[in-house]
């Protein structure tokens, strides 16, 4: 989730299969991992993160929180904090970019991480009580915002919210894009003040148009008439004239482009039957339909309010992960103090301290210390690099396993990482839009219904010109496609929902209509076909050694060490001394009297014998990273690491195939590791898989082959790296998966919030359902429109049908939309 | 039936007040969230803080 944890395996992947059922931690609720069991204590904890929060509630007591109703929580989830200080948010220039102030009070958007239930909102709205000088405190929990306002008068105050946020177990981010949520916000409450108004007309006009139907069979007094049928019209007019405008602009924008959109038939339909409406009203004879315009109006704009609603909480929720490089650097100032400082405006040459753990956030030279530098995120190599004094090391790559001092080259938007992230929003700009299906079929609807009402004209014409002309003005508005604009909007926003509940956040209806078409689908490797992780994958020799080798590891920080230690998590560890690790090499130190080391076969002071030696041959050739074990200098077992792959993953490839998808890979790893990776799951798959496979792609050459690929078809990128960021973009549908770096989740135009290969699978198995039905209702709506072309053309049309007919196409479809099962929801 | 013309104005004056009314309410952002309010009101402020420190049933 975080990526500065991604070394750290997560209290949950500690835990291991306890030998006594499982104790919950006091705080979460997560099984607590054995090796953390505090024998005879009242309470456990699955990390220090529960423990921290734990404490902090009891001090302030705040316990009630373990008693607030939960609503629909997500799983347990252990508490994030992360111990940080947030000294840089009382930055004065920091500050401003993120929040206002009117003076005497400033307020400020801070996204908090591990928001997941209904008590979350109880405790974070404690704030104020916790924190002197905080004046208010609301979460919005959907979108997982925190609007807190705070007095101006002490400059430290701004950070020990952040802090007092961060121990609760809700590490907040400064929201930065302000101004754009305001934008969306704003048009958010114009489009639902359209709707609102729409709804309103459509409510009193059909409250007109039911007297007027009960005094058509009434003998109503011509007066009253009269004067119902114009204050129908004046209830129609704001409808028709200001929330109508959506359909409008979206007709004006196809006839400019002359492509098909759905809003041209519509606003044909609105624009005609309010005209030939106004003129009967003002000759005073003729029909009129305001009832069904008005409805009609209302309907549409609130199925598109409801899509676009949806839609937007996929895009926040997506776009609500840590930012891909931290806002703040610790600058080493002349005298040796360590200054924080924000990260964009570290100048040429500064140095830089980047502990263990942490993000870099300039692009630069190592000036000092020895460590490993996970850099998957920007070029997709899975495994870490060592870096020394005089290594290059890139802004948003993370420090894993030692202190380091870095020469800053390049900051802020001069970085590669915002370079990668320009051309990531060029590619979004220049994607070619999918000609959505209710659009297609709208071209014809449109041909269709000019072609009927001429029709009804010609057939009309021996009755007279006026009636003729009555006829066709009537068809032109009972055909209206109420249904059919009905159709895709009300499926769409059905599907998202559904969607978003099964944990796959798709950002438009585009997207789901693209993924219901076969086409490629290349996969980055890291995270999405394998765990991610490296671990234990073979254990060649005498296993008697297991205690040696983890007391050894357990002192290191390094990911293979950390590895290891995880597999042998229930091995006892023993006092080392003398310990040594070298990087790029190993380690080895005295354990239990003898001198132990586990260290690359290259390292290894004896020759090996020839099973050692094949041992490293095959794990090298199978892409593992083999590992020797030295006891009193001799060679006793050769361990191989490696990436396992997915448990589910060999299934859901072959279904996908046999959904007609093509796979590939496109990696930034090594075409070894690639290589090895494809012959294991061909292997296990027991057939090709894979049409294509490339190591070693560049963000650039992704970017290209996908434009490449696209320009012949369908197109899925499924990727979690910022390296993947401009592929994802370029692509007919991006997939960004769980884990994923900021500007893939930006990218990218589904976000699922699991991991693996099985959300891609659920996805079109998904959108295939939805769009089936999208075409069911399509099918509806064009029936209930040729039953009206129908009467029409037998001259039987009148209001009162159109009133009938209008409504019933829109509930059928409604009722279809709302009631089908398209995605699996809380598997 | 002539009290209609007299009616009418009226009730469409109360629809449009209840229009305005709602205009109010969303220019005020009391629409932006709606997820929310319906979770805070579930939630207990006068729940007594210190019974709860016993370690959960196991």
């Amino acid at each position: 989730m975080l990526h500065t944890e991604s070394f750290a395996p997560t209290p949950a992947a500690l835990a291991q299969p306890a030998l006594v059922p499982p104790i919950e931690c006091r705080h979460c609720g997560s099984p607590v991992p054995g090796m953390l069991l505090e024998p005879g204590a009242e309470q456990q904890f699955c990390c220090a993160g529960c423990r921290s929060v734990f404490q902090m509630l009891h001090a302030h007591e705040l316990e009630s929180y373990y008693q607030q109703p939960r609503g629909d929580a997500d799983a347990p989830q252990p508490a994030l904090t992360t111990g940080r200080d947030y000294t840089e948010l009382n930055d004065p220039a920091f500050l401003d970019s993120f929040s206002s102030t009117n003076g005497a009070e400033r307020s400020a958007e801070l996204l908090l991480e591990g928001v997941h239930c209904a008590a979350c909102v109880w405790l974070v709205e404690k704030l104020p009580g916790l924190v002197p000088g905080v004046t208010s405190c609301r979460l919005d929990y959907a979108r997982r915002v925190a609007h807190v306002s705070w007095a101006e008068h002490s400059p430290e105050l701004p950070a020990r919210i952040a802090q007092t946020l961060d121990r609760l177990g809700y590490p907040p981010h400064p929201y930065r894009s302000g101004s754009r949520a305001e934008i969306e916000r704003r048009e958010d409450r114009a489009l639902l003040l359209r709707v609102a108004v729409a709804g309103a007309c459509a409510g009193n006009s059909m409250l007109f148009a039911l007297a007027l139907y009960a005094g058509a069979f009434s003998d109503m007094d011509p007066a009253l008439l009269g004067y119902f049928r114009i204050w129908s019209v004046l209830v129609a007019l704001p409808a028709v004239l200001w929330s109508a405008q959506v359909f409008y602009r979206g007709a004006w924008a196809a006839l400019r482009t002359r492509s098909a959109h759905m809003d041209l038939p519509l606003s044909l339909g609105i624009v005609l039957a309010a005209l030939s409406g106004t003129l009967n009203v003002a000759r005073g004879h003729g029909d009129i339909y305001f009832d069904s315009l008005t409805m009609l109006i209302f309907v549409l704009l609130s199925a598109r309010y409801l899509q676009g609603a949806q839609q937007r909480r996929a895009e926040q929720r997506a776009g609500s992960a840590q930012a891909l490089t931290p806002h703040t650097a610790r600058r080493i100032a002349e005298g040796g103090a360590v200054q924080v400082v924000p990260a964009e405006s570290v100048p040429e040459g500064a140095q830089i301290e980047v502990l263990a753990g942490e993000v870099i956030p300039v692009d630069g030279q190592v000036v000092a210390g020895q460590s490993a530098v996970d850099r998957g995120w920007l070029t997709g190599e899975s495994q870490p690099e060592a870096v020394s004094p005089g290594s290059s090391v890139l802004a948003g790559t993370t420090n894993l396993a030692a202190r380091l001092v870095v020469r800053s080259e390049q900051s802020g938007s001069a970085t590669r990482a915002a370079r990668i992230l320009r051309e990531v929003e060029h590619a979004a700009l220049h994607r070619a839009p999918i000609a959505l299906l209710a659009d297609r079929v709208s071209a014809y609807f449109l041909v269709g219904v000019l072609g009927a009402s001429l029709l009804a004209f010609l057939i009309w014409l021996p009755a007279g010109i006026a009636t003729a002309f009555e006829t066709a003005i009537a068809l032109l508005v009972v055909t209206c496609p109420c249904g059919l604009a009905l159709a895709t909007p009300l499926a769409v926003s059905s599907a998202l929902a559904q969607a978003a509940r099964a944990g796959l956040l798709i950002k438009g209806g585009a997207s789901l209509e693209a993924l219901a078409r076969p086409g490629w689908i290349a996969f980055d490797k890291t995270g999405t076909l394998t765990e991610g992780q490296l671990s234990l994958t073979e254990w060649i020799g005498d296993e008697s050694v297991q205690p040696l080798v983890k007391s050894l590891e357990a002192q290191s920080a390094h990911p293979i060490a950390r590895a290891l230690v995880q597999a042998l998590a229930g091995v006892e560890a023993l006092a080392v001394v003398d310990f040594e690790q070298r990087q790029g090499v190993g380690v080895s130190g005295l354990v239990a009297g003898q001198r132990v080391s586990v260290s690359a076969p290259h390292a290894v002071p004896v020759p090996l014998p020839e099973w050692a030696h094949n041992a490293v041959e095959r794990l090298s050739r199978a892409a593992q990273t083999p590992s020797v074990v030295c006891v009193a200098g001799e060679v006793r077992a050769v361990l191989g690491l490696g990436d396992p792959i997915r448990p589910d993953a060999v299934a859901t490839l072959l279904r996908l195939r046999g959904l007609g998808h093509r796979l590939g890979i496109l990696s930034g790893d090594r075409q070894q590791v690639v290589d090895a990776l494809v012959e294991r799951l061909e292997q296990a798959a027991g057939s090709r898989l894979f049409e294509l496979w490339r190591g070693e792609q560049s963000p650039e050459q992704k970017l290209a082959w996908v434009e490449q690929t696209r320009a012949r078809g369908n197109v899925f990128m499924v990727g979690d790296g910022v390296n993947d960021a401009g592929a994802l973009a370029a692509a007919s549908v991006g997939i960004a998966v769980h884990g994923g770096a900021e500007a893939s989740l930006q990218a990218a135009h589904v976000f699922a919030a699991r991991s693996g290969v099985l959300p891609v699978l659920e996805l079109v198995e998904g959108a295939r359902r939805a769009l089936d039905v999208i075409r069911t209702n399509l099918a509806f709506s064009l029936v209930y429109n040729l039953l009206a072309v129908g009467l029409t053309l037998s001259g039987h049309i009148t209001p009162i049908w159109a009133a009938i007919i209008m409504p019933a196409s829109s509930l059928s479809v409604v009722a279809h939309s709302y009631r089908r099962r398209m995605f699996r929801s809380g598997s | 039936m002539s009290v209609l013309f007299v009616a009418v104005p009226i009730a469409v004056l109360l629809a449009a007040s209840g229009l305005v009314a709602f205009v109010w309410a969303t220019r005020r952002g009391q629409l932006d969230d709606l997820e929310t309010p319906p979770l805070r009101m579930l939630l207990d402020d006068d729940a007594p803080p210190v019974e709860t420190v016993s370690p959960p049933p196991r």
